[in-house]
């Protein structure tokens, strides 16, 4: 499980626009890495270049390295699905399969993957609804849909679904954006019990929550407007956000812009 | 309408008196919200007449037949004494009708797919406006090109699947043909697919970006994501277009009535030539009918009203049910 | 490369050392479906092209200058020449009645529902009727104008009487046309004239009709070119007539479609070879609509879109 993410000389493209330019970091295994800056940056877009979901959009595509341990994915031969299983996602809003039942819901990448045994079903399916702690509140009701839970409960439902899978990554894209503080708490308590499993990166618009979540932040910038996004610098949260190198960044940090 | 309400309102408009102008505005506005649902109105008492209408003129020749109107598979409403029923009738046109479903649904669905998710995107909308042109052509034209180009194709086609599938009684029969009511059924397929796939392509084109991204990023391959995402979440509404199919299936008429030989009897061996349908009957027997004729082939259209309004009504119950649950 | 290709298709995928690669089994029932969705496609485009293909080849050999401007009078089935100049000009005048009855009486419903109606009970009832008119076949259409008028009022077979039922089967196509088109209008267009005093059907007329006008000729025009192809309700109305009746209050008329559907019923090489011209001839006319809608739309666009 947990593998180090390793990206380098990485662009991105929507049709001739050029989105994000040039990127290169390292990403730690069993660590959560947050991405932050200011909005159209290209952090989300970069995001999306992890898991080979960027290019789901038409005309979108990605030049670059991004080498997972020793396999680069976009190497040739690849096949995006099977990124995808590796890498897992969580969005921005939570988006349970409305007319699947919670249990349906987690249990679908599974059978995807061709696990049919009911026993071994109902045995992921627990501990990925455990490993989201959703477990408690849905153990007596796995058959109701999962659209019918709070908007704190679907995301973490999302998450349960996203590591069914077990994954060896999980990117989310601003996973809180939508959730109610108590629901933010709650994800964020999980973010923290899942990165002894996975490496989490995290993409947020809230500077307190990269702060709290985070072991190594990394800050995004544009130097105008239709400039591409580019990294301006990654490092330990904690100097990040006391010592940052570049001025931008503190000048981002300390409110000063964005 | 309008411009006389117009020219009235222009004239008062002149008038030194301003609240004479304001009240103008109101007396041009009751006209015109008149105009407006008096049409609206208009529309429904349409609707009525046509049932209305179609009722009084059915009942003397119903009252003048000798035979079960229901369940009589003789149509000879000129002789004397008259004797009709629409057994017949409505045995071709559920039988060609569904036939006609079952080939085109899967077509159609396939379509929407290929179009909306399958095909590069810069050709995506020309090809969903080719297979609009499909509506386009008219019925008559269907009708001939049936008659006079597929037919005589059909006539292999229906000999192998007689001889290959004989032993379901649905294509037993010994002399399979050309002119038969599954050929019908195949023109049929053809005329309502471009109402079912765009129908089903509108639904697809909502299905939100959220459900797709989810199960793509499951790792979800093309076929899946359509399948856990795509599919569920059309259901209703490819279930209403294709009612929807139905219905223009069944109200076809001269497509069917140039396609299909009449031979009288019910005859379940669908590749045999023969059978008729309602809308095809009328077409083809109203040219020699006398007065009881008319009001028999009245009372059959009465009865294919109801069937296909029941049919249409049921399909927008379930387009709409879709609507308030997502 | 070779951890790529590995099939991975025992579970759970947890701990793998590598990507992996999708296992060959789901591999294939992708490339499966999409095979069939192709031929799906492809399954559609057969029919239309052979259609098409057919109508032109065996309908221009008798697309000449007799076939426009003469009519079937004294023509024999078996004979050679004659034309459908009655049946163009049957159909272009019962197309243009119909437009004239039906346009206002469809704008005008449209007008209610968008404008007027709301979430009332009359203008959900119209609204759900304007759908299932949609849905009526066109032969019963022409059922209730024989029942109506021919039958209960006495008139005869008339042009007039055929766009009568057309005018049943164009209704609903243009009101669900414009209904759209007015929903497209921008709210703060209406609250702007209302803010300057303008009473509330003058902005209707002046404003939000102007407006959505593109849009609305671009559906009438469709609608046109969908009821001119209509054949099963003319049979019952206009009835047939190989000579020129240019009056269409008055007596039998013909029409393209009923002149096909005569022509193809006669066994003769000669009768057929008409039949195509004729198809041709309509689907030509019906496309000549069908473009011109397109180009209204595209060339005629309001400037607030």
């Amino acid at each position: 499980m947990a593998k180090r993410i390793e990206v380098s000389g990485l662009h991105a493209y929507y049709g001739g626009v050029h989105a994000i330019a040039d990127i290169s970091m390292t990403i730690e295994p069993r660590s959560v890495t947050a991405f932050i800056g200011p909005s159209g940056c290209g952090k989300s877009t970069f995001l999306r270049t992890l898991n080979r979901m960027h290019e789901v959009i038409p005309g979108a595509r990605v030049e670059g390295k991004v080498m997972l341990d020793d396999e680069d994915l976009y190497g040739p031969g690849v096949d995006p699905v099977a990124v995808r299983r590796v890498v897992g996602m969580v969005f921005q809003r939570p988006n349970p399969f409305p007319t699947m039942s919670i249990y349906d819901n987690v249990a679908a990448g599974l059978k995807l993957n061709g696990v049919r045994r009911k026993s071994r079903l109902d045995d992921i399916v627990e501990e990925s609804l455990k490993g989201a702690n959703l477990w408690n509140e849905v153990k007596d009701r796995l058959n109701k849909p999962g659209a019918g839970l709070s908007g704190g409960q679907q995301q973490r439902l999302c998450i349960a679904r996203a590591i069914a899978v077990q994954p060896q990554v999980l990117l989310m894209d601003e996973p809180c954006s939508a959730l109610d503080p108590i629901s933010t708490l709650a994800v964020e308590d999980l973010i923290a019990k899942l990165k002894s499993q996975y490496t989490i990166v995290i993409v947020t618009h809230n500077m307190q929550q990269a702060a709290r979540v985070s072991d190594r932040t990394a800050f995004f910038n544009i130097a105008g407007i239709g400039k591409p996004g580019k990294l301006v610098e990654i490092g330990d949260t904690s100097k990040i956000f006391t010592k940052p190198e570049q001025k931008a960044t503190e000048e981002y940090i300390t409110g000063r812009f964005g | 309408m309008t411009t006389d309400t117009g020219v009235k309102s222009a004239a008062a408009v002149q008038s030194p008196v301003r609240g004479a102008a304001m009240s103008t505005g109101r007396a041009g506005d009751k006209i015109f919200v008149s105009a407006a649902r008096g049409s609206g109105i208009l529309v429904l008492a349409i609707m009525a007449a046509i049932a209305v209408f179609l009722i009084w003129r059915a009942i003397p020749a119903l009252q003048k037949n000798e035979a079960n109107f229901l369940t009589s598979e003789q149509w000879d409403p000129n002789g004397t004494p008259a004797r009709f029923g629409i057994a017949q009738l409505a045995f071709g046109t559920v039988v060609s009708s569904l036939l006609a479903l079952l080939m085109a649904t899967p077509v159609a669905i396939g379509i929407a797919l290929f179009i909306s998710y399958y095909a590069p995107r810069s050709v995506a909308g020309p090809l969903g406006y080719l297979v609009d042109l499909l509506a386009a052509v008219p019925s008559i034209v269907y009708g001939l090109w049936g008659l006079l180009v597929l037919a005589p194709h059909m006539e292999g086609v229906s000999s192998f699947l007689n001889s290959a599938l004989g032993w379901i009684p649905l294509f037993g029969g010994d002399n399979p043909g050309k002119n038969s009511i599954f050929t019908a059924s195949v023109v049929l397929a053809i005329m309502i697919l471009p109402i079912i796939s765009s129908i089903s392509r509108e639904v697809f084109l909502q299905v939100p970006r959220a459900h797709v991204e989810a199960a793509l990023a499951l790792g979800a391959t093309r076929w899946e994501m359509i399948r856990l995402a795509v599919l569920p979440y059309g259901r209703s509404g490819m279930i209403g277009a294709s009612m929807l199919g139905l219905g223009r299936a069944m109200g076809e008429t001269i497509a069917v009535a140039m396609v299909l030989t009449f031979v009288p009897g019910i005859n379940w061996h669908i590749l045999e030539d023969g059978g008729t349908t309602f809308a095809a009957n009328i077409a083809n027997s109203f040219a020699e009918a006398t007065e009881t004729g008319r009001g028999a082939l009245i009372a059959s259209g009465l009865v294919l009203f109801v069937i296909t309004l029941i049919v249409n009504m049921a399909a927008r119950a379930v387009v709409a049910r879709r609507k308030e649950f997502v | 490369m070779t951890t790529l290709t590995k099939p991975t298709d025992d579970l759970p995928p947890a701990a793998r050392g590598s990507l992996g690669s999708v296992s060959a089994a789901r591999k294939l029932k992708d490339r499966l479906v999409q095979i069939l969705v192709y031929i799906a496609f492809a399954l559609a485009v057969v029919p239309l092209v052979s259609v098409l293909w057919t109508v032109l080849t065996n309908g221009l050999g008798r697309l000449d200058a007799t076939f426009l401007q003469f009519s079937m009078n004294g023509v024999g089935g078996r004979d050679e020449g004659g034309g459908a100049y009655h049946a163009i000009l049957g159909t272009l005048e019962q197309v243009a009645i119909t437009s004239v009855i039906a346009v206002p009486i469809a704008v005008l419903t449209a007008v209610y529902l968008v404008e007027y109606g709301g979430n009332g009970r009359l203008a959900r009832a119209v609204s759900f009727f304007v759908d299932v008119m949609t849905g009526i076949p066109s032969i019963v259409a022409g059922l209730f104008v024989l029942a109506l008028w021919l039958l209960t009022f006495g008139f005869t077979y008339s042009g007039f009487a055929g766009s009568l039922a057309l005018t049943i089967l164009m209704i609903p196509t243009v009101v669900r046309a414009t209904e759209e088109m007015l929903k497209l209008v921008p709210n703060d267009l209406r609250e702007a004239s209302y803010a300057l005093g303008v009473p509330r059907w003058r902005t209707v007329c002046f404003v939000v009709l102007p407006t959505a006008l593109t849009g609305i000729i671009t559906g009438v025009m469709l609608a046109v070119a969908r009821v001119m192809g209509e054949t099963a309700p003319l049979l019952l109305t206009i009835f047939f007539t190989k000579a020129i009746n240019a009056n269409p209050f008055e007596g039998p008329q013909a029409a393209l479609p009923t002149f096909i559907w005569e022509q193809a019923g006669d066994p003769n090489q000669a009768s057929i070879d008409r039949a195509w011209t004729g198809a041709l001839v309509l689907i030509l006319l019906i496309m000549l609509f069908n473009l011109g809608a397109r180009l209204v739309a595209r060339f005629f666009r309001p400037v607030s879109r």
